[in-house]
């Protein structure tokens, strides 16, 4: 099997309506952008990904990672990193703890804070470990989203409509930054977005639902 | 391991809910109809009923529970529609939104005591109009409190429903989209009041009607308020039947158990009235909306219902206030507004004694709320894993231990645990605890609980982290400051519990509660001072430690400040 994120004859149906369709294989390091009007059941899409369909949706078809069916696989460990349009950093815990909660286990307690503590570097953030996430600004915020998601080393990325709470000038750059990361680390990316610009600066295919 | 209990926690749940109510009201019957074999009686026979029936006081028993059940209840939900109507985000509304937890954790036994010192004839109110306005040099010789039609016990009930109903009434106002509606009213030209009857309430009342239920079939039965502000010759018939269950004659408990039953059938019947009304009152409104009034005497009754609700909310504020005041009350004779000394013996002579029924008090209410926590918890968490929704039917299972009077019940429970050989005691009550915690702990998590993110939970997932992870490391610190409240209210619940405590403990049990109570009949107003207060603050002290706990732990965390 090849390495990559296919989509094998997804159909996801509500109340025996078929919603979403869609039968795609994503390469390491490219992007799939899949676009439509809110509510035509994008977001619906990766949660099928993530494993994380609600009640009240049916799916079918398989979702293969690298070769691994993960269709039937509990979300936690399916390795797929995913990113919402709000940073939803866990409001109790530091920027640091934050990093360290999606850190696979693993090294030594000093080994794991340096590993932190470049990760915020990497993302200009030095001496944020300590830090509130509530008293960040947004990029900052999305940042440490970012980091923390490739902390525990996904091996495909969804974003749903990830940088749409962003202004227009941090949203191109941390558009870049994401998609350079992705590119780096040779991630498969399933980007929802209704946003032409996203899927323009995305550079890959571009599926439209109506 | 926690992913197969789970499953089986919803059911565990039901159990431990309804099994008592179930056995209760069969414990119950069956002494009813005259078959207690405890008692050398084998049924069935008609007999209990008969002896009821031959009851003198028996009309009068059943009048007082339906008239001040229901006016109660009208009451109560009268001055909460108005007050919502008139004065909902406005700023004396949020004055009273302010007082809502502190009045709702008073017991309603320490209210009930705090109401009659202020207007009994040598209470606080008549003290501090005396002799100036009345000319009294001693106490009027009236029957305020104890009063044969039941007022001064309407009275007590209406000022601890109020404060319910309102909390319920606020949360349903969160989604029905009030202001919006009213502002829509308004510009048609409608006053606020009528322009909130006619577009609101409806819809809120159809989300508050299991907690109107609830107010109804309590006061219907109530014990405690019964037997410090009711009538005494007759009582009320649940306190009737409770003088019957702890008479030495064994015989007697078939008599009680025919009331219990009784008592059951009168709330049915008045919840089945209440459910008529309810279709009369809506066939009413709208032949007052297709009227298209537009409401002149708005404010009027805004300003009574506004009256009303601070005097409601001061009866118990000023209640407390004089209980503090007799329990340092060296000598205090009529009609000084104030005790000649204050002084620490009354504290000294009744304080290890109390003391000793708080921890026997604390103890139960933080054994049964943890219990319930853990349920309630379970419940939620398998409810979210694994994709199930409460229907309506969930809804009135959840309302049904609360719905059906503890006079009912109860008794039956006590007889069953007697007849099996079970001993009584402080298990015993706590289980019965439960029946009563469970509940309000479950409806006081649930909407928070639902409402957290489940995209955080999808995140979360998505770095790996399991479902018992999320839970404990993520979920649950989320939610410390809903957990933390919804255990002070379990905990307010279980330190005002009268009946369960005095019945299913055998008399062996002693909580600040059952002693408070004990003492009504004495009148020692300095022990009931120093009883009530500490009754009142075991249940308030859990509300300020949920509020403090979270705002110590999350001091530096500014995104869950007003979580």
């Amino acid at each position: 099997m090849p390495k990559g994120l296919t989509l094998d004859q997804v159909v996801i149906t509500k109340d025996a309506a078929p919603l979403v369709a869609l039968d795609r294989h994503i390469a390491p390091g490219e992007v799939l952008t899949v676009m439509g009007p809110s509510g035509v059941g994008k977001s619906t899409l990766l949660s099928y990904v993530t494993g994380t369909l609600a009640g009240d949706f049916r799916g079918s078809g398989r979702v293969v990672l690298d070769g691994q069916d993960i269709t039937d696989l509990p979300p936690h460990q399916r390795m797929v990193g995913i990113l919402f349009q709000d940073d939803l950093l866990f409001p109790h815990l530091s920027v640091g703890a934050n990093l360290a909660f999606g850190l696979r286990p693993g090294g030594s307690r000093i080994d794991r804070r340096t590993r932190i503590e470049e990760a915020l570097s990497e993302v200009g953030l030095e001496g944020f470990f300590d830090r509130d996430p509530a008293t960040l600004s947004g990029g900052q915020k999305a940042r440490v989203a970012l980091m923390r998601m490739l902390l525990s080393n996904p091996c495909a990325l969804l974003l749903d409509e990830a940088f749409s709470r962003l202004d227009t000038e941090r949203r191109a750059q941390t558009r870049n930054l994401v998609f350079d990361r992705a590119r780096a680390l040779d991630l498969p990316v399933l980007m929802v977005t209704h946003d032409a610009e996203d899927a323009a600066a995305a550079g890959g295919e571009i599926v439209t639902l109506a | 391991m926690k992913g197969r209990f789970l499953p089986v926690l919803p059911l565990l749940t039901l159990a431990v809910m309804l099994g008592p109510v179930v056995a209760g009201l069969w414990g119950t019957l069956l002494p009813a109809f005259g078959h207690l074999p405890a008692a050398g009686e084998i049924g069935p026979s008609l007999a209990p009923f008969q002896a009821l029936g031959d009851w003198p006081g028996l009309p009068r028993a059943v009048m007082l529970s339906l008239t001040t059940g229901i006016g109660a209840t009208v009451i109560a939900l009268v001055i909460v529609a108005l007050l919502t109507a008139g004065w909902s985000g406005t700023k004396p509304f949020r004055a009273l939104e302010r007082a809502l937890s502190p009045l709702l954790s008073v017991p309603h036994a320490a209210a009930a005591f705090g109401l009659a010192f202020l207007i009994a004839p040598s209470g606080w109110v008549a003290r501090l109009v005396s002799p100036g306005l009345t000319g009294w040099e001693r106490p009027p010789d009236l029957l305020i409190v104890q009063d044969q039609w039941g007022l001064a016990m309407m009275a007590g009930l209406v000022v601890k429903e109020v404060p319910f109903l309102l909390l319920m009434t606020l949360s349903a106002l969160g989604q029905t989209d009030a202001q919006r509606s009213q502002a829509v009213a308004a510009a048609l030209g409608y006053g606020r009041v009528t322009g909130w009857l006619k577009t609101v309430f409806p819809r809120v009342y159809a989300q508050i009607r299991l907690p109107v239920y609830v107010v109804l079939a309590y006061a219907m039965s109530v014990v405690d308020v019964a037997v410090i502000l009711g009538p005494n010759t007759p009582p009320p018939l649940s306190v009737q039947i409770v003088k019957w269950m702890s008479d030495p004659d064994l015989a007697l408990r078939l008599q009680a158990a025919s009331a219990a039953l009784l008592q059951l059938a009168l709330v049915i019947a008045a919840l089945i009235v209440w459910r008529i009304g309810e279709g009369v009152i809506a066939r009413l409104g709208q032949r007052w909306v297709m009227s298209g009034r537009r409401g002149r005497v708005d404010r009027a009754l805004a300003a009574t219902a506004l009256g009303f609700g601070t005097t409601s909310a001061l009866a118990v504020l000023m209640g407390l206030a004089v209980l503090a005041v007799w329990s340092f009350a060296g000598f205090w004779g009529f009609p000084d507004a104030l005790p000649d000394s204050g002084t620490l013996k009354n504290w000294m002579r009744h304080g290890p004694s109390a003391l000793s029924a708080l921890w026997e008090t604390a103890l139960i209410a933080f054994a049964v709320t943890v219990a319930a926590l853990i349920l309630t918890l379970g419940c939620l968490e398998a409810e979210y894993r694994h994709n199930l929704s409460v229907t309506q039917r969930g809804m009135w299972l959840l309302y049904l231990p609360l719905l059906v009077p503890q006079t009912a019940f109860l008794p039956g429970l006590q007889s069953l645990l007697l007849s099996i050989g079970a001993d009584v005691g402080i298990w015993p009550v706590m289980a019965a605890h439960l029946v009563f915690v469970l509940p309000y702990v479950f409806l006081s998590l649930a909407d928070p609980f639902r409402a957290w993110d489940t995209r955080v939970g999808t995140v979360a997932a998505a770095l790996g982290a399991s479902p018992d992870r999320i839970l404990w490391r993520v979920r649950m610190p989320m939610l410390l400051r809903p957990i933390l409240t919804a255990m002070a209210v379990g905990m307010a619940v279980s330190v005002g519990q009268y009946l369960p405590t005095l019945l299913i403990g055998g008399g062996r049990v002693a909580t600040l509660t059952t002693e408070a109570v004990a003492l009504a009949s004495g009148g020692d107003r300095r022990a009931i001072g120093v009883y009530g207060l500490l009754q009142t603050g075991a249940a308030l002290l859990p509300f300020a430690l949920a509020l403090a706990i979270p705002a110590w732990m999350w001091r530096n965390r500014k995104g869950l400040r007003h979580a």
